[in-house]
């Protein structure tokens, strides 16, 4: 580095990438430290759903934000980022689960997003491999799919075009406000951004943020099994469940034609190891909905950690305890989706802006992280 | 001559030996391209023993089997290329 730069931003996954971004598009300095390859880590092991959720209003106010900003960057994503407008299809497998369906569909409506209720025939001809018959969906069409990884170093490539700097495989050992330690070597800048996701609050302790095991399998390429990403409208009951392991019905299609399964969730540390059981009990779970994805073959499963908070949602901002450092973490499961709300939010509040939307519900100060011995 | 059985590519009758692999029979038959990459580059048998997954075609509605692995069969109906 030539120069002392404006901000180092730690972590290359997508938020810490869409961070990078926005802070360069500014005119700042950036330097990007990545521990591994950008847009390798919980980036490499997400989706890549673009979704308008409804859990809180805060929650429903940085995914449509974030949607609508990723509907402006649609168009100049490049063909590997797989940009695909394929619309979320929540399922209702029960009658009793239906009005829990017309209510997600009257939030939606309410607040401007198009929301579509479907009866059981509706369901049947938007999916024709769903089993028969199911209660009841729900199509937000204007969600989509990208690929996550592609579209980190997408964003790192045009913070590039505006002057930052990008180190792989560089392992930022401490934060120590406006400074960094990598190697032994102290990294000054200007301020410092914590966007290592599920590892943040090994960089700065105090950070209500763990990690939250999450399995993914792909199949080979099926184009038109499936049309939409669907899932079951359980899923926030699996999300909710913070202390034991749940599976939840998600399938996406890919622009490939391949077919992402998910979701398991699990608290086991950083332990990457492919939970056979669990994997079965998910895919058991994804063939109730889905019969025929049991004759198709599946080619990886993997894991990831997604950097899970007590209350659900990321925590973006000023983190008060040290003089510098600013924190764009813990985006949990959503973090595809919210990474480019939170970039403009941050890149808003280090300027001194005012953010379009209200950032207080995602001050990093606002819980604290469980008393550890 | 031995004897020959009758199988459906793409759509039309054609003739094979009988009791080979169905990769066998389509090369005999005069179709090398099994599949296309993800690029949509051709694809073809490689290693003719079920481990490199090149020569994938759909037979009888069932997508990506291997075609080395698969003995002819009369009347099987193989669509090559997807």
């Amino acid at each position: 580095m030539s120069r002392r730069p404006d901000a180092i931003v730690v972590g290359a996954g997508i938020v810490g990438a869409a961070c990078a971004e926005a802070l360069a598009r500014e005119g700042l300095r950036v330097e990007v430290l990545e521990a591994g390859i950008a847009g390798g880590g919980t980036t490499a092991a997400g989706m890549g759903h673009i979704v308008v959720m409804d859990d809180s209003e805060a929650q429903f106010a940085l995914t449509s934000y974030s949607r609508r900003l990723w509907s402006e960057l649609a168009a100049e994503l490049p063909e590997n980022c797989e940009f695909l407008p394929c619309g979320t299809l929540w399922v209702a497998e029960e009658e009793a689960q239906l009005e829990a369906l017309r209510a997600k569909a009257a939030f939606y409506t309410a607040r401007g997003v198009e929301a579509e209720l479907l009866d059981a025939r509706g369901v049947a001809e938007a999916e024709p491999n769903l089993r028969t018959p199911l209660a009841g969906g729900l199509l937000v069409a204007g969600d989509g799919v990208v690929y996550p990884p592609a579209v980190a170093r997408y964003l790192l490539a045009r913070a590039r075009e505006h002057g930052a700097g990008l180190r792989e495989g560089c392992r930022v050992e401490r934060i120590e406000g406006r400074a960094v330690l990598v190697g032994g070597e102290r990294i000054e800048a200007g301020l410092v951004v914590n966007a290592a996701g599920a590892a943040a609050a090994e960089l700065t302790p105090g950070l209500p943020i763990m990690p939250r095991k999450g399995h993914l399998v792909v199949t080979d390429r099926y184009p038109g099994f499936c049309r939409h990403q669907v899932v079951e409208l359980g899923y926030l009951k699996s999300a909710h469940v913070l202390t034991s392991e749940s599976v939840a019905f998600n399938v996406q299609p890919r622009a490939t034609g391949q077919l992402l399964i998910g979701s398991s969730r699990e608290l086991v540390g950083w332990d990457a190891a492919v939970n056979r059981r669990l994997v079965g009990q998910m895919l058991r779970r994804a063939i109730e909905f889905m019969p025929g994805l049991a004759s198709l073959k599946a080619l990886r499963v993997w894991t990831g950690f997604r950097p899970a908070t007590p209350d659900k949602l990321p925590l973006i901002g000023r983190w008060e305890e040290a003089d510098g450092l600013w924190i764009a973490a813990g985006h949990e499961g959503l973090g595809i989706t919210t990474a480019l709300g939170t970039a403009r939010i941050l890149a808003d509040l280090v300027l001194g802006r005012t953010p379009e939307l209200d950032p207080a519900p995602y001050a990093p100060g606002r819980v604290q992280a469980e008393a550890t011995a | 001559m031995s004897e020959q059985v009758e199988i459906q590519v793409n759509g039309k009758v054609v003739r094979v030996r009988a009791g080979v692999s169905l990769a066998a029979a389509l090369l005999d038959a005069g179709e090398p391209v099994f599949r296309r990459s993800v690029g949509g580059s051709p694809r073809g048998p490689l290693c003719g023993m079920g481990v490199c997954f090149e020569c994938r075609v759909t037979i009888d509605g069932v997508a990506h089997r291997r075609a080395c692995l698969e003995p002819v069969v009369p009347g099987m109906k193989v669509v090559t290329g997807g």
